[in-house]
Formats: C-alpha cells, structure tokens, sequence
C-alpha cells in the first residue's frame, strides 16, 4: 500500500489548506463508530463526506466518559452494547482512507489506547492511514506515553486547549501542537448548545498568539448560525453531539443535510 | 516525578481542569504549611469531630478469631459516624480558603456525602452530593440525613448506577462550573493532588492508632489492618506505620460473590494497570481496557479501581492485599456485634472477617490494629435482606 507516503500532520494541514484555499471554514464531524449500531457506521461516516466534512473524527467508545454530556454518553453506551472495539474503529477508519483518501482522526478516551497498546496504536495507524489522535483525558504533562510511539511514526496526537488554559502555558505547550489546535469553546463538556460561548473569541485569539496551526473550535457547536459567528475567527469547527442527534433523528440523509449546511455557513 | 507514586498516579484529565487541579496543589500546600490552617483544623477534629477516637481492646473478638491482642481504632465513633469526615471536614476548610462557594461530592455508600454536607453545613458552603441510583436505593437513609442538612443529593441514573458513575458526573460537573467550585472527592483516589491531599487529611487515623497501640502494648503492634476500597481509611491508617518494617500490613478488598466469579471490586488482587477517573492504577477491565461493572454487598467499597499509591505499596510488597467476600464480610458483622457489642458498617466487616486469615499466616500470638472505619446503621437494610 501507498497510503503512507503522506504523514498524519500533511494529511491534517492538506484539509485545512484546501478549505482555506476556497475561501470557507473546515468542517470536522465526530461520530462515534457502532452508533446507532457496527453495521450502520460506515454508511453515515460515507454520508459525512458526501456533505463536505473535511476531516472525520472516528469516536472510540469509553465507559466512563467523564468529558461528555448526554448525547455522546449515550451513543457510546450503544456502541459498548453492540460490542464495538477500538479494532473497529481502526477498520473503518482504514476503509475510509482507502475508498475516500480522507482525513480521518481517532478521538476517544485514553485507557482503550493504553489496553490496545501504544506501539500497536501507532502501527495500526500508520498502516490504515489515520492522521491522528485525540485525548480529552491526556492533557500534555501525561502524553508522554503515547508521543514516545506517535511522534516517530508521524501520527499526530492533537492537543485541546481551553478557556481556562492561561497564557504562560498556552506559550509553553502550543510550540510542540502538531496538526491543528483543538479549542474546547465554553468551559464543559461535549453536547449541542443553543448559543455561543462569549469564552470563545477571546480564547482563539489568544490561542493565535502562539501557533501558526489551524485551529478549530469544537464542544456545543452544532447549529449553521454557531459556524457564520466564527468566520474570521476560526479555522474550523468541530461538530459532534448535533451530528450524533442529526444521525438519531434522520439516519444517512439529516447528517449529510446538517454537514451541508455548516458547510455552507462557513463559507465566506 | 509530581503526582506519582511509582508508575502509578497522575493527572489525566481534560485541559478545562489542568489550571484546577494546579490550583489546588498549590493550595493545599500552602495551607498544610500554616499553622493556623492546621490549628483550626485540629480544633474542629477535637471539639467536632470528637477526636482522638479510642483504641478498643476487643477480648472477645481476639478470642474468637484465635489472635492474642485486636485493638479496633474507633473510627465508627467520631462524628457522622465513619472516617470520612477527617477527609471532608480539611477539604470544606481548605475550598473556603480557597474562596470557592459551592462544593460537589460524589458518595457510594452515603458516608462521604453525608461528611461532605455536615462540614459545608458548618462551613455556610452550598453544597451537591453526586451519588447512583442504585446506591440510593441501598442507602435512603444517607440521603435524607444529605437532604437535612441542607445538601442537593443529584442522582446519577447511567452506567452501574454506583460510585464510579457519581465520580464521572461529579467531574463533568467540574469541568462546567471549574472556576468557582471545589470538587471535595471522597477516596485517596483520582488525579494528583486528591491522592496526596486525602491520605494527608486521614494520617490522623495512624498517627493515634500508633500512640494509643505503643501506650497499652508497650511496643508496635504486629499487624495492622483496614478494608480497602478506594482505599482512604487505609491509606490514613498505614501511612503512619510504613516506615515501621517490622509491622505487617494488610489491605482488605471486597471479593463480593468471589474473585473467580468476577462479581466482586477488588481492583488490586483481581484487577490489571490502567487509567480511570484521572490516575493509573489497578482497575476492573475487560480485554478492550472499558471499565467492568463491579459488585460488593458494601456500597463504600463497590469502586473498580483504587488509590495510586495502594497500587505502589502492593507492587512493593509494603503491604499485603487480600479480599474477602460478601458472605465472610456479613459472617465478620455479625461476630463484632456479638463479641464486642459493636455494630461495624459493612466496608470494615472485611476486615473483622479477615481476622481468621491473619492467625493463619502470622500465627495466635500477635497483636493486630484494625482500622474500624465506621458504623453500621447504614447497613441494617441491607443486612436483614441477606439473613
């Protein structure tokens, strides 16, 4: 296979650069695999990219979610139900590389990595071609243990960054981010909200301050008008519990619809 | 490395609450520094909590489990009823120090939220109890003495409805409302600095028991012992006995229906590595590292992990861990409430039930120092359901 001649951080900042490139903000959707079950996945992970996502996050279901609302809890206890494992996850990530040459993440909490094992996890994504990894549970100070394995391999592990994050660390950290930069928009956890956090322009600008990366802009983004407030702002955006909600309530064709529309919205 | 016992500890947690738990180290050092801090909190242990709690000679229990001496450090009698008040009481002092107005908690068996809400009761700090609703049911009586004293009891209705699901909203919880709450967990569990904060607040346990055990013996005792389930009342316990080598130490998991059945929560003698609610440690895990659901007759020791620094002093050989099941623990109830007069909570009956085991291994001649963590009025309901 071929699939390994680009790097995690090119294939990340190749979604990014085409984005920018045609006037419009990325557009990051996260799913968890196994919602609403393991046969109906690779479907709307398809349907996604038929709306125009930029890039994919594959959510790797946890038990004990402790940054997620509702939504994303309850998607992942589906997921658990049907037996979903982080093999899954890699499998449809891989396929859709593959078929789609997309840009596919794997987001999910750090004990199923750990289990999986680190050098088993960078492998498996330099194999499928999946650009990178994200942690809520691993803040930088703790990362050690899967950048010893990811960095070599080129994989990008993706930091989040949030409105409580100070400037001195914010200096201190942002110089090592490799991909993009993950913004959590509000203090709390994931979930659809009906407004913008005020945290959030702020926060990006001075996360600016520090990185020349793309940053993108996830947590309680879910609505066209969210995407419109955060042109000019942000790089991107990251949608997941809307989505997930999207998938709950109209399968294939409401989450192609929704990435359309916050497709739309972000562009200029 | 800070935050770290061995390979165990840590801080894995979202970035929302790194600047949080920083925060607090610094907090909770500079407060342990202070002598005021820590006069007013000896005051409130003294005339409030009604320490130093006894050491009792239990004759009859030494005799009927074959040891020569058991002295039972009475946690059970201080104020509220179990250990866990040393804990919240130091944590309440420390968040009104810190200027934080509200207070979150997760409980399992009702003892940590009920400790939590009578010190933000003295304190005037408003105050929310996380606890599942299966442990609610087990134990309605903690949550209305919650309620009374002016706490929000908020149920946690997802997962196994138990302790690590309280845990997992009390920390979504504080991701959302970080900048003026103070999280006041319960165990010697969780991300640096609680482990180190916890255990700090509960030495006061080992520091009397190792007094009180030198005073009526005339020398260390042989064996001390104490239930472990996030393990804070043996941590306190222990801490002050680590550097006596010659004291063998022993932790108590709760086996629940037997360790081969996989109904059980002792996470060190039935569990692997792994991370679980921000520190690596022993946890109940199946093979794709998801936290398993896990069973005790006692809700204070129905967690599928443990403290770090257990995991450390078991990987040492510090300390010895064993685990005895739901039916010694209710045999072990039953047999302090007739020797001694004493109703024990079911956390602390595993270790009574593994007073037998320890003549076995140590031989009748030896004195032995339990950790009697709390009383068993909680436990009455569930007691007259399994005789």
């Amino acid at each position: 296979m071929t699939l390994t001649t680009i790097t995690g951080s090119e294939r990340i900042s190749r979604a990014f650069g085409r984005a920018r490139a045609e006037g419009r903000m990325a557009i990051a959707i996260y799913l968890t695999v196994g919602f609403p079950d393991r046969a109906t996945t690779p479907a709307l992970l398809r349907a996604a990219l038929d709306g125009g996502a930029d890039l994919i996050e594959l959510g790797v279901p946890f038990s004990d979610p402790m940054a997620d609302g509702t939504t994303i809890q309850r998607a992942g206890e589906a997921a658990l139900r049907g037996g979903v494992r982080l093999e899954d996850c890699v499998a449809d990530g891989a396929s859709l590389v593959s078929e789609r040459d997309a840009t596919v993440l794997l987001m999910g909490y750090l004990n199923p990595f750990l289990r999986f094992g680190p050098e088993r996890l960078a492998a498996e994504c330099v194999r499928s071609g999946i650009a990178g990894v994200i942690v809520p549970d691993l803040p930088a100070e703790e990362s050690g243990e899967l950048d010893t394995v990811l960095v070599p391999a080129d994989v990008a592990r993706i930091d989040l960054y949030a409105p409580t994050t100070p400037d001195e660390r914010l200096a201190r950290l942002l110089p090592a981010a490799r991909g993009f930069v993950y913004c959590v928009s509000l203090t709390g956890v994931t979930g659809a909200r009906a407004g913008l956090s005020d945290d959030v322009r702020p926060f990006v600008q001075r996360v600016r301050g520090h990185t020349t990366l793309p940053v993108a802009v996830g947590f309680g983004i879910g609505r066209p008008e969210h995407v419109r407030a955060l042109r000019g702002i942000a790089d991107g955006v990251i949608v997941g519990s809307a989505a997930i909600d999207a998938v709950a309530q109209g399968g294939e064709r409401a989450l192609r619809d929704l990435v359309r529309s916050l497709r739309e919205a972000g562009a200029a | 490395m800070k935050g770290r016992f061995g390979v165990f500890g840590g801080q894995y947690v979202p970035e929302t609450l790194m600047p949080a738990v920083i925060e607090l180290e610094a907090a909770f050092d500079e407060a342990w520094s202070d002598a005021a801090f820590r006069d007013e909190l000896d005051r409130l242990l003294r005339t409030y909590v009604g320490r130093p709690t006894p050491l009792t000679d239990a004759r009859r229990l030494a005799a009927a489990v074959g040891l020569r001496r058991v002295l039972l450090k009475r946690e059970d009698l201080t104020h509220t009823g179990a250990h866990k008040i040393n804990s919240a009481l130091g944590q309440a002092l420390l968040a009104k120090r810190m200027g934080k107005r509200r207070v979150i908690a997760e409980t399992g068996a009702g003892q940590h939220g009920v400790a939590t809400a009578t010190a933000c009761a003295l304190l005037g700090i408003e105050c929310v109890v996380y606890m599942g609703t299966l442990d609610m049911e087990r134990q309605r009586p903690n949550v209305f003495r919650m309620r009374l004293l002016g706490a929000e009891v908020r149920a946690v209705d997802a997962g196994s409805r138990t302790l690590k699901d309280a845990v997992n909203e009390a920390i979504r919880d504080w991701v959302t409302n970080v900048r003026g709450t103070y999280y006041l967990l319960g165990s010697a569990i969780g991300m640096h600095p609680y482990p180190t904060i916890v255990r700090e607040l509960q030495s006061v346990i080992g520091r009397e028991a190792r007094a009180q055990a030198v005073d009526l013996l005339g020398r260390l005792p042989d064996v001390v012992t104490a239930c472990v389930g996030g393990g804070s009342n043996a941590i306190g316990t222990f801490a002050a006995f680590l550097d006596d080598r010659g004291v063998a130490l022993r932790g108590v998991e709760a086996g629940g229906a037997g360790l081969e059945t996989g109904r059980h929560a002792a996470s060190i003698t039935g569990g692997t590595v792994g991370v679980l609610h921000g520190t690596k440690t022993y946890v109940l895990q199946d093979d794709a590292g998801q936290i398993r659901e896990t069973h005790s007759v006692s809700a204070g020791l129905d967690y599928p992990g443990v403290g770090p620094e257990h995991a450390a002093l078991h990987d040492s050989g510090r300390v010895t861990y064993v685990a005895r099941t739901d039916a010694e623990a209710l045999e072990g109830f039953g047999l302090l409430c007739r020797t001694e007069g004493i109703i024990p909570a079911l956390e602390p009956a595993h270790a009574i039930a593994d007073l037998p085991f320890v003549a076995r291994e140590h031989g009748h001649d030896v004195d032995v120092v339990v950790c009697l963590s709390g009383r068993g009025d909680k436990d009455l309901d569930t007691v007259m359901r399994s005789a």
